[in-house]
């Protein structure tokens, strides 16, 4: 039957319902795209028979190829543009730099345009006010606490908090910490918040 | 807690002739909250408040500063260092909101700036404006490369507009009135209702249907909740 093979795209992406991005199926589309090719010229061959030979029953076989094809150029259309939406969730997720199981995923147009959305999110970002504008993939939850426990991940040496006292970050160490002094070092990946 | 010795950023005028009045910092973040509820509980895009943004920056730039300055260990800087980071939450949050709305609605949201006359308000800032240009063209340039250059001839273009969803602007939200409305138009929800009109008394709480109000959450005179 007709556009079956889009509809498994559609399929496929519909089991995957927490976001995940499955491997881009270049095979599939592939069949796809070749089938509206054959439908294609079948009906450029029907349509020059209905008009130079007035076999008007040919309409209802070119009517129903062209529903065909337009369902499976719908049906393309909506798996690229829902696995878009999810490499744009990727973004806010894992930040600018995509890991490399994810990266292997996408098919060269994708990471095209996963590069240009950052690019025209980092510009919007950096127009916000201010020198350096505002990060607003920061600051994702309301803050709830002052201080923080943390764990850390790597030997950092001596760090100072505010009222003098100085914490020796050693490796494995555990701290409770006001929660602004160790964001950065959170980013970094030198402490990591511990959530009870 | 924004008024005290922290936050003397004083007036926050001489930026703008354009705000009829001077904001202290406190009615500036009272109403960065209430657009960033509005924005948050809408169906649609609402107007955009880049004064405001640019406000509520300027104010956070202060804060910092004035922060930097106070004695270490003192507990009034952890508190102010909590409001600062609240104040970003909730702006940062209400860019959010705007420019999901902005991503998922991107060919109505730019056709609706179009087609908007020279002196109503804009609902895109240059720079959201900018954003969704490039956002529609990144997307037309993949599709076109992977899939659409590859079909027949006559299936070769997508229309966005047909093809992206437009805001449901049916959907219900809860409200407060603020202020006090007569003879607003409700739609009937059934066949055996009519249309009928209600009056929104100051200070009430309703369940509608976005359509209805949008116009009074424009104005102010409704704040979404």
């Amino acid at each position: 039957m007709f556009c079956e093979k889009a509809v498994e795209l559609i399929r496929e992406l519909h089991r995957m319902t927490d976001g995940q991005l499955p491997a881009f199926n270049e095979d599939n589309i592939r069949q796809v795209l070749e089938e509206m090719k054959a439908l294609y010229e079948q009906n450029q061959t029907d349509v020059n028979e209905a008009k130079t030979e007035g076999r008007s029953e040919l309409i209802p076989t070119i009517k129903f190829r062209h529903c065909c094809l337009l369902r499976n150029q719908r049906c393309i259309t909506a798996y690229l543009y829902d696995r878009l939406l999810r490499i744009r969730a990727l973004r806010w997720e894992y930040g600018s730099v995509l890991p490399t199981t994810i990266r292997f995923h996408m098919c060269a147009e994708e990471l095209e345009w996963f590069n240009q959305y950052k690019k025209s999110l980092a510009t919007y970002m950096r127009s916000l006010g201010g020198d350096e504008g505002l990060d607003i993939t920061q600051d994702m939850k309301p803050p709830k606490s002052l201080y923080i426990e943390v764990r850390c991940l790597k030997d950092h040496g001596e760090f100072e908090i505010d009222d003098g006292t100085v914490i020796l970050l050693k490796k494995n160490s555990q701290h409770f910490l006001p929660r602004w002094k160790c964001e950065q070092l959170i980013r970094q990946g030198v402490l990591e918040h511990v959530m009870s | 807690m924004a008024d005290d010795e922290l936050s003397d950023a004083g007036d926050l005028s001489g930026e703008d002739e354009s705000q009829e009045d001077v904001l202290t910092p406190a009615e500036l973040i009272s109403r960065l909250e209430e657009a960033w509820l509005n924005e948050k509980f809408s169906p649609e895009l609402l107007e955009n408040k880049s004064e405001l943004v640019e406000c509520v920056m300027e104010q956070l730039t202060h804060m910092e500063e004035n922060l930097q300055r106070v004695k270490k260990g003192d507990l009034k800087a952890s508190v102010h260092r909590m409001e600062i980071d609240r104040i970003r939450f909730v702006l940062s949050s209400y860019l959010r909101s705007r420019l999901q709305k902005i991503e998922k609605f991107f060919p109505h949201v730019l056709e609706k700036e179009k087609s908007r006359a020279e002196g109503d308000p804009s609902f895109l800032s240059p720079e959201e404006f900018a954003f969704a240009k490039e956002y529609l063209a990144n997307t037309e340039v993949y599709l076109k490369a992977v899939a659409l250059k590859h079909m027949p001839p006559n299936l070769q273009s997508i229309d966005m507009l047909k093809a992206v969803p437009e805001p449901c602007l049916d959907s219900f939200v809860f409200l407060r009135v603020r202020e006090r409305q007569e003879n607003i138009m409700v739609e009937p929800e059934t066949d055996e209702q009519r249309e009928y009109v209600v009056d929104l008394e100051e200070g009430s709480q309703h369940l509608m249907r976005y359509r209805t109000i949008a116009p009074l959450v424009a104005s102010g005179a409704v704040q979404l909740i």
